[in-house]
């Protein structure tokens, strides 16, 4: 029996083979591999490990194919004649017959028996040429281009260019340095006319203000009349940008690429929790970019959140702890400060004593705060709710990055549920003492400067200087975004893990760390953890929707944990796009 | 692989002691020191000695003279024709330098300013002497022309702070470079 | 004993501590400055006094050539800080230093540095210490300074030291073997131990190595020259060795050992080393000067035609001994520029195999000298003897100093 069906297998084609799984065979480089019907020539290059260069072609976007980088060689096997049957090889492939003529690889979708050469005499003639004709009007100014270090034209010209220019005539010249928008600054001399930016705003934005004008040499990208691109997620269109026609007011000038570190983290600033990158130099965090998740963010992300770092270098950072003396604050050091901290809290009664945490706070963070509250055995625990209007894109309405996560940790259906209650005591004066961990409760939680000011002993740990670090008998200073390895939950129930970037400046300190050092000032059999991934391990062992995550096994992308029920719209608008086959994704 | 076996040379007994050739030695090197001490070394007078050895005598006497054209002393920013500042703040030479000496500080030329088109220009452009290898990669490197190593040798400061040359000494030292590349100042 | 004696006894001690060190310093610069010349370079050259911070005006070149440069470097070693490592074996890490100067200054108060000095009727001998042994009293105490370097690698408690002082002491103790041996065939010549009647016999009959007035123009005399003349070569080599000098150097041979046994010592300490090893060296050229030079004789017999005992003639003496010892200062240093350094086992070769043996033979060819004109028949036989075992010596010696082949194996 089985030879039986060997002997059929054995009589069946690599077509048939492939068309049973929904697959078709495409010869690339000479390599025979399966991809699936529809794929793209740029896409089955890609799975077969061969770059094709490209310039227009972004798989977030359509493919207009106007930058004909992405020229190949391609083949199929010739029609046969009526009546005449095709004939196979050995191998049980047809003979593919060569086209003289190139294809752009980044519309064309692959077919059986296919065969795409991305390389050799014929394809490289092809992209010298394109990169000829690219270059012709180029400034050439890459000693002040911002995107020197990271631009494709760079790259290509090194890679598939002829390294000198023909070409002998004037360049023509267009508008340099053009103010178009709040954070965006164009220069059409460097523009290659790839319509990234225009397709972007069109299809992801949905805010059209970006389109060709003039013709031939002359084209130009420009600002639709009496428009700006003041667009909250114009800073994308610098990113997808291949050369530096469009770049960052923000990042303008500040540091050449080459000299960042590039560090894979989030975005804090919202429920969705944007994958980013962070560059830094040294101690200093330069910008933040978006990095690809399709289950977050897909490739964008809010001007909004990726400028709000510059806080992180601000004059009013709290970088020593400090210790209210005599009506002014004095700097100490963190021994002094945390049983400080402790010694205006003993003589106390728990309900006398309220701790408010953030939202903002990690997930190792809340827990430890959880366990202060424990110890000190209050009730009062909340964190400040956060809210402000959805952009239905990717900003979510909870402003806060970490609720869903303060809802698992603490193991509530809503963490702030307690806040009235405090408020309410502060109003009696029952609550003396105040735990504040990351929040100006002045500005964001409702309480007044008097009713800080009646407290007995305040503590409060925050990156900034602010009312409520003013008023505060204790002052912890904490650590910023970027200066700590943390995991947050987003909205939609992903575990996600921030990474440190740089350090706390001064004697700051991660806050874990003063977490922890406050409850062994509390408790003396407390054990605290030797490192942030201890307490995650804590974490993960005593809450159940944590248990077998590890900081590991997070990994760059997050895991989602849990179901929340909540989307996030663009990625369910990409999602979409997909399906109909208007992008890769 | 080719072994090539060397055979000893066959020593005489005279040679195998020795003696002979210490003696010689000594001999020959008396005799250096004494053309030495005579100020007639080989060399001495291409190296400009001051009569004792080939060594020249600084500060009394000095090199200047017999500098080459290609002679690598402090690096400098110079200016152009028209007294613009070279350098657009490329941070090249600060990627390359080996010794990390030199830090930049870039910035932004507002639109007011005569030379607005080029957009980029240092702020600052710090060059730490004591660490400065005059190994002239930042002049090789330089897509602008922008900074030469210039034939002065003498840096001298009470202070670390005193040996970081900073933009304006930088540019006094440079000086003005003419007939190098019109990109930016629209001679062409 | 007498209070004169005590007082002119400690008034040489001043003296001669102070002529010494100064000379060290001396020799220190005469060495860079001729290490310079030799390489084509200027050396240390215009140290001066630096009168502004005294208050003057202007600092003052001396045109002194430097002279002040070992002044200086005395201040630097003194105000340098003395650093001692923290895991060094303490006590014995600070001796060591003083176990390699001391012996070196010690070693300096036999030798007679002019001619005596009348004074009040007294013959003060000029040297502090008038011994009749000695050449013994200085081996005696010269050895003690290979217990400094021994005691410093160990102490130092690190490998490169350990090296240094290891491969010292083993070279000390073969060196002074020869030393030792090459040196009886003189004593049987002078038949003292005394370095003052020594250097009065040379005085009247010709240096030992230049006998060219008294009885030095005798038959006797010229041959007497070949086991004298082995004598002086097998001593200054060894004085070499013992010195750690140039070829010898190498218990603190940079190339290999960083700085050697004293690698972990700096500021003074250091400078004590520093200092011990010149004066190691000037006590050698004092020692070679008395033996083979006539120590302070200006020689040719001219010494007896001055007032032996007068002030000034002493003064001369002690100034014609300094010089013959500057010489040969400039020697070890001309030395130290020509040959280049021996490898270890060529080095110990060399003492144990081709020095022990050449001492020990040339002690029986003088002792066959001495006796021949008393005992013609025995001596006779005796060389007879002697060119044998000095052929099987020979023999042994080459098969012990075979090369070893192309694999290494012997």
């Amino acid at each position: 029996m089985s030879e039986e069906t060997t002997a059929t297998a054995e009589m069946k084609l690599p077509k048939d083979l492939a068309a049973e799984k929904g697959l078709v065979n495409v010869q690339i480089d000479g390599h025979w591999i399966q991809v699936p019907r529809g794929t793209r020539m740029i896409e089955a290059a890609k799975m077969a490990e061969k770059e094709i260069p490209h310039y227009c072609y972004h798989p977030k976007l359509s493919s207009p194919g106007n930058c004909r980088m992405c020229l190949v060689q391609m083949g199929m096997p010739p029609r046969p004649a009526p009546g005449q049957d095709p004939t196979y090889g050995e191998d049980g492939y047809q003979e593919i017959g060569w086209m003289p003529r190139p294809v752009i690889a980044c519309a064309n979708t692959v077919a059986e028996n296919m065969g795409i050469r991305t390389t050799g005499e014929l394809v490289e003639g092809f992209r010298e040429g394109v990169m000829e004709f690219l270059l012709i009007n180029h400034p050439l100014d890459c000693p002040i281009c911002d995107q020197a270090g990271e631009c494709q034209l760079q790259e290509f010209s090194v890679e598939h260019g002829r390294g000198s220019s023909r070409f002998k005539e004037d360049k023509i010249k267009k508008p340099k340095n053009v103010d178009i928008g709040a954070n965006i600054r164009l220069d059409d001399e460097r523009c290659i006319m790839c319509s990234r930016c225009i397709r972007f705003m069109d299809e992801v934005a949905e805010d059209p203000v970006l389109g060709f004008s003039q013709r031939g040499t002359n084209t130009a990208v420009t600002v639709h009349p009496g428009k700006r691109l003041d667009n909250n997620y114009a800073l994308n269109t610098a990113d997808i940008c291949p050369v530096g026609a469009l770049t960052s007011n923000d990042f303008r000038f500040q540091m050449r690429v080459w000299f960042l570190k590039e560090t894979k983290t989030i975005d804090v600033n919202c429920g969705t929790g944007c994958n980013t990158v962070v560059w830094t130099r040294g101690n200093e965090v330069f910008r933040v970019t978006p990095r690809e998740n399709n289950e977050v963010n897909s490739a964008w992300m809010p001007d909004s959140h990726r400028l709000s770092f510059h806080h992180l270098h601000s004059d009013s950072r709290l970088t020593s702890p400090m210790v209210k003396k005599d009506g002014t604050h004095h700097e100490t050091s963190w021994t002094e400060a945390i049983s400080a901290a402790i010694e205006g809290a003993k003589n106390l009664q728990p309900d006398q004593i309220a701790i408010i945490a953030s939202g903002r706070m990690s997930n190792e963070e809340l827990f430890l705060t959880r366990q202060l509250a424990t110890a000190l055995q209050t009730e009062f625990l909340s964190i400040v709710p956060r809210n402000g209007e959805p952009d239905h894109k990717l900003i979510s309405a909870d402003r806060n990055p970490n609720t869903i996560g303060a809802q698992m940790i603490w193991e509530t259906e809503n963490a702030s549920s307690k806040l009235g209650m405090i408020r309410e005591g502060v109003k009696s004066g029952q609550i003396k003492a105040f735990f504040v961990f990351g929040e100006n409760i002045v500005k964001h939680a409702g309480f007044s400067e008097d009713d800080l000011a009646q407290m007995d002993h305040l503590v409060s740990s925050h990156i900034l200087a602010n009312q409520t670090a003013a008023a505060s008998s204790v002052i912890l200073p904490g650590a910023g975004f970027a200066e700590k390895r943390a995991t947050y939950v987003n909205i939609t129930g992903r575990l996600q893990r921030a990474n440190q970037a740089i350090l706390p400046p001064g004697n700051a300190r991660e806050d874990w760390e003063t977490l922890a050092a406050l409850l062994s000032a509390l408790d003396e059999n407390y054990t605290a953890p030797a490192s942030m991934d201890g307490v995650f391990k804590q974490l993960a062992t005593e809450i159940s929707t944590f248990s077998g995550q590890s900081f590991g096994s997070i990994g760059d992308l997050g895991v989602k944990i849990a179901e929340t029920g909540v989307t996030i719209p663009l990625i369910e608008q990409e999602k979409a796009r997909v399906e109909s086959g208007q992008i890769t994704g | 692989m080719a072994t090539i076996k060397v055979t000893r040379p066959k020593l005489t007994a005279g040679e195998k002691i020795y003696f002979g050739s210490i003696f010689k030695g000594m001999i020959v090197t008396l005799k250096h020191a004494y053309r030495s001490l005579r100020g007639k070394s080989v060399g001495s007078k291409e190296l400009a000695s001051s009569g004792l050895g080939i060594t020249m005598q600084y500060p009394e006497q000095k090199w200047d003279e017999h500098l080459p054209e290609y002679y690598r002393g402090v690096p400098a920013l110079v200016t152009d024709e028209q007294d613009r500042e070279r350098c657009v703040s490329c941070q090249l030479c600060e990627f390359i330098c080996p010794p990390k000496a030199i830090k930049i500080t870039p910035g932004e030329i507002p639109n007011k300013d005569e030379w607005a088109h080029v957009e980029k220009r240092p702020q600052s452009f710090d060059i730490d002497m004591i660490r400065c290898i005059y190994c002239g990669m930042c002049e090789e490197v330089c897509p602008e022309q922008a900074i030469y190593l210039r034939p002065d040798y003498v840096v001298t400061g009470n202070s670390r702070s005193d040996m970081v040359h900073d933009k304006e000494r930088l540019y006094e030292i440079g000086g003005k470079r003419v007939g190098l590349v019109n990109k930016w100042n629209k001679l062409k | 004993m007498d209070i004169p004696f005590l007082i002119a006894t400690a008034i040489k001690i001043g003296v001669f501590l102070g002529v010494t060190l100064t000379f060290v310093s001396v020799c220190v610069i005469f060495e860079r400055r001729f290490s310079a010349i030799i390489q084509d370079r200027v050396g240390p050259n215009r140290t001066m006094i630096p009168l502004s911070i005294l208050g003057f005006k202007k600092d003052v070149a001396l045109p002194i050539g430097g002279l002040t440069q070992p002044m200086a470097d005395g201040l630097k070693f003194i105000l340098k800080e003395d650093f001692t490592p923290d895991y060094v074996r303490k006590f014995f890490f600070w001796l060591a230093p003083c176990m390699t100067m001391v012996p070196a200054l010690v070693t300096m108060a036999v030798v007679p540095f002019g001619s005596p000095m009348e004074i009040g009727g007294q013959i003060i001998p000029m040297a502090v210490a008038d011994l009749n042994v000695g050449p013994l009293f200085i081996f005696a105490i010269a050895s003690l300074s290979v217990y400094g370097i021994t005691l410093a690698g160990w102490s130092s408690n690190s490998k490169y030291p350990f090296f240094g002082g290891v491969r010292s002491c083993a070279q000390m103790i073969s060196y002074e073997i020869a030393l030792g041996l090459s040196i009886v065939p003189i004593l049987m010549f002078f038949e003292t131990l005394n370095l003052g009647h020594i250097i009065e016999y040379q005085v009247n009959n010709g240096w030992l190595l230049l006998p060219l007035w008294g009885e030095g123009l005798s038959f006797h005399r010229v041959l007497l020259m070949i086991p004298l003349g082995i004598s002086f070569f097998i001593f200054t080599t060894s004085i070499f060795a013992e010195t750690n000098r140039m070829p010898f150097d190498l218990p603190e041979c940079e190339t290999e050992l960083v700085g050697g046994y004293h690698t972990e010592y700096s500021s003074m300490k250091f400078a004590l080393f520093f200092l011990g090893e010149y004066a190691a060296m000037i006590i050698g050229s004092a020692l070679i000067v008395t033996l083979f030079f006539g120590g302070w004789s200006i020689g040719f017999g001219l010494d007896n035609l001055l007032p032996i005992g007068a002030w000034w003639v002493s003064l001369l003496h002690i100034g014609v001994f300094l010089t013959k010892v500057t010489l040969f200062c400039l020697f070890f240093i001309l030395v130290r520029w020509t040959i280049p350094r021996f490898r270890y086992d060529q080095l110990m070769n060399l003492g144990w195999i081709v020095f022990f043996e050449a001492a020990l033979i040339n002690v029986i060819i003088m002792a066959l000298m001495l006796a021949y004109p008393y005992q013609p028949v025995a001596s006779g036989i005796g060389a007879v003897l002697l060119i044998i075992a000095t052929v099987v010596l020979i023999k042994i010696a080459k098969s012990v100093l075979q090369k070893p082949n192309a694999l290494g194996s012997v």
